[in-house]
């Protein structure tokens, strides 16, 4: 999960690394009580998840509250690549004398933690990377040692700090490390991690990616998750425990397994080529149990889609054999009655198919067609689809 | 042969008591596997007992190899524990830990594996569904009567997508077949099982299947180009993922232009992998490259 900038700033500040003074603002009003609180010029930031705001129009500087409010008032609902601002935050405005990079992450090729840090903040790091590699210090960080001071001083001195600013920048790498690690993060990046004319170094912008795997340690992060931006079939999906991704084609898509799913998307966009370019719908996987509730559930999630004209069933029969996978299609259906609308194109393998398949051809559901194959099942589901 | 697993290993499960461990106790033990014991240090001097097959539970992975012998262990218990359940399986020294555990924070699987660095202990997993030399022992939840013992070698980031090439290719059958899960943290690698397929004399083709996220696929196509003489034929699924969205498994997610599946698909074909378009069509190049 990414979080927004005012959630990352917030968390920094939590863990005693310092930030300027600021708030979240919904609505103009808000904006213009923070900027009164803060006193003096303040920023006024779009929040959204995604990079380019500033060329966008969605950072704007403020003189006086009432300026604030109208700079707020710009930038509430402006569509940004995309995403509709719904927050600004807004912030004490910092004059900068230097802009740094620091961030800590998971370098899954190496599998160990990385810690990187530039004199040459600013701009996006993937530039710096590209342009100027030798300005980014890359240190790795054993992930069973962690972060101590000694470390901390090898990676800001690796990226050449300067003197006057090198024991705040290892005292906040310190702090970020506790953020990194005691909130399971999987990226915490300040960009720029600043240097006011006075000296004193600041973490101006910030993002941060959380583990969900550790959500069951991490009791405040529900709160930080953005409800009004999930997609409404994806969170009744979530409700449901259901691994559902929702995205833009008209073939509802049902599998067991997370590669066989992903699997399934691709072969029906190949085999949708030939129908006017029909797509997957979603991507939904129901585990390996595939009992006839959890099927039940899926199909309603599924059938709640308007953009869907046919859904594929693709079921491997390992651990639960077809028999069981079968019933529990016919089952579901029977549980949804008349909200089963849509033709259903099922293609079960594996485990006791011949019984599986007898059974669907016993229930002989005027919705069900069964396909022994994967690509021939795929191909009857995308025409069905562009029908 | 087979690799990692072969008919003279003696396994144990830890969180043998739990709905998972004793469900998948029962089914590695119908397909011959040798559990010789469960490990749950509320439980210990208890047995627990399976259509007649009493396996005994003991207080501790250490105390379990060194009554039993054991050289594999099984990993069933919670997200919660699961650290604490390979750390102990790694002091212990036991050769072979298979961890089945879906949902292991990522933070919890990148300190395991730092742990487990220099010492003796090979990690399978996270988040993975073991593997299966067929005929001969059965580390994990794959269905063992979907395929047979045979000569190729298979190694997945997918559960089901491993099922349905076991499957496919049931008649040629497989030495081993491994599944090494589709987390971001990851014990064993593409490279670690190409490795042993390549050294394992019973092995004499390879199915390769990956999936979108990351760059192990890539450095896969290096190993092989560099490494690998057996034929080789890959899969890779996720085309039509988008950017941004994890598609199931925690690894599977394209981050900018990395992860892509079409750029895997490229370094694999570069490395002179056949790379089938479906499942299918994998496994159709398997029986032309064997002739069979």
């Amino acid at each position: 999960m990414d979080l927004f900038e005012y959630q990352a700033r917030d968390m920094f500040a939590a863990h005693g690394v310092p930030v300027l003074p600021g708030g979240v603002a919904e609505t103009p009003e808000q904006a213009e009580a923070i900027a009164r609180d803060i006193a003096g010029q303040v920023v006024v930031k779009a929040q959204v998840k995604v990079g380019g705001r500033g060329k966008a129009g969605g950072v704007k500087l403020a003189d006086t509250p009432e300026e604030a409010k109208a700079r707020a008032t710009d930038i509430l609902g402006l569509d940004i690549k995309g995403h509709i601002t719904r927050q600004v935050m807004v912030a004490k405005a910092s004059d900068i004398a230097e802009e740094y990079y620091f961030s800590y992450l998971l370098d899954r090729s190496n599998r160990t933690f990385l810690a990187m840090a530039s004199v040459e903040g600013g701009m996006e790091i993937e530039e710096i990377a590209v342009t100027k590699p030798e300005a980014l210090a890359r240190i790795p960080v054993d992930a069973s040692v962690g972060v101590d001071r000694a470390k901390a001083e090898e990676i800001v001195d690796a990226a050449n700090f300067p003197a006057e600013v090198r024991d705040q920048v290892v005292e906040i790498a310190i702090k970020l490390w506790d953020v990194f690690s005691k909130e399971d993060a999987t990226l915490v990046e300040v960009n720029p991690l600043a240097k006011a004319p006075d000296g004193t170094v600041l973490a101006l912008d910030g993002k941060v990616t959380l583990d969900e795997n550790a959500a069951f340690r991490q009791p405040g992060h529900d709160a930080l998750e953005d409800a009004a931006a999930a997609d409404p079939l994806e969170a009744a999906a979530k409700e449901k425990g259901l691994n559902y991704v929702k995205l833009e084609g008209e073939v509802g898509i049902i599998g067991n397994g997370a590669g066989l799913v992903m699997s399934t998307l691709d072969v029906v966009a190949y085999a949708g080529e030939e129908f006017g370019g029909v797509r997957p719908a979603n991507f939904l996987d129901i585990g390996g149990g595939a009992s006839a509730q959890v099927m039940a559930d899926g199909l309603g999630i599924i059938l709640g889609d308007a953009a869907v004209k046919s859904v594929f069933v693709n079921v491997f029969g390992g651990i639960t054999s077809c028999d069981a996978v079968a019933d529990g299609i016919v089952s579901a259906l029977a549980i949804l009655g008349d909200e089963a609308t849509k033709p259903l194109v099922v293609r079960l393998d594996g485990n006791n198919v011949e019984e599986g398949r007898r059974i669907l051809a016993e229930a002989a559901h005027p919705l069900v067609t069964v396909v022994d194959t994967m690509d021939g099942a795929a191909r009857r589901a995308a025409e069905l689809a562009a029908a | 042969m087979s690799i990692f697993l072969t008919e003279n290993s003696k396994v144990i499960v830890q969180g043998i008591t739990g709905s998972e461990g004793r469900k998948h106790t029962q089914r590695m033990l119908a397909s011959g596997t040798a559990v010789v014991g469960g490990v749950n240090p509320s439980k210990a001097g208890q047995t627990v007992d399976f259509d007649g097959t009493s396996v005994p539970v003991f207080g501790s992975v250490a105390e379990a190899m060194k009554e039993t012998g054991a050289d594999v262990t099984v990993v069933f218990v919670p997200p919660k524990f699961a650290k604490g359940a390979v750390v102990e399986a790694v002091d212990a020294g036991i050769g072979l830990c298979v961890v089945i555990t879906e949902g292991i924070p990522v933070h919890d699987s990148t300190e395991f594996w730092a742990y487990a660095q220099g010492k003796s202990t090979r990690i399978i997993g996270p988040n993975c569904p073991g593997l299966i030399s067929p005929g001969r022992s059965n580390a994990g939840i794959i269905p063992a009567d979907i395929t047979q013992a045979g000569k190729i070698g298979l190694v997945s980031k997918s559960g089901t997508l491993t099922y349905q090439m076991m499957y496919e290719l049931r008649d040629i059958g497989f030495s081993t077949a491994i599944g090494i899960g589709g987390d971001p943290v990851i014990g064993t690698t593409h490279i670690d099982a190409l490795q042993a397929f390549q050294d394992d004399p019973e092995t004499e083709a390879i199915v390769m299947i990956g999936e979108i996220g990351g760059d192990a696929e890539e450095r896969a196509a290096d190993f092989i180009k560099a490494n690998v003489t057996k034929p080789v034929v890959g899969y890779v699924a996720g085309f039509t993922a988008p950017e941004g969205k994890t598609m199931g498994h925690a690894g599977a997610i394209v981050s900018g232009s990395a992860g892509t599946a079409q750029a895997k698909k490229e370094a694999l074909e570069a490395a002179g992998v056949k790379v089938g378009k479906t499942p299918s069509e994998t496994a159709r190049l398997m029986r032309e490259l064997l002739g069979a």
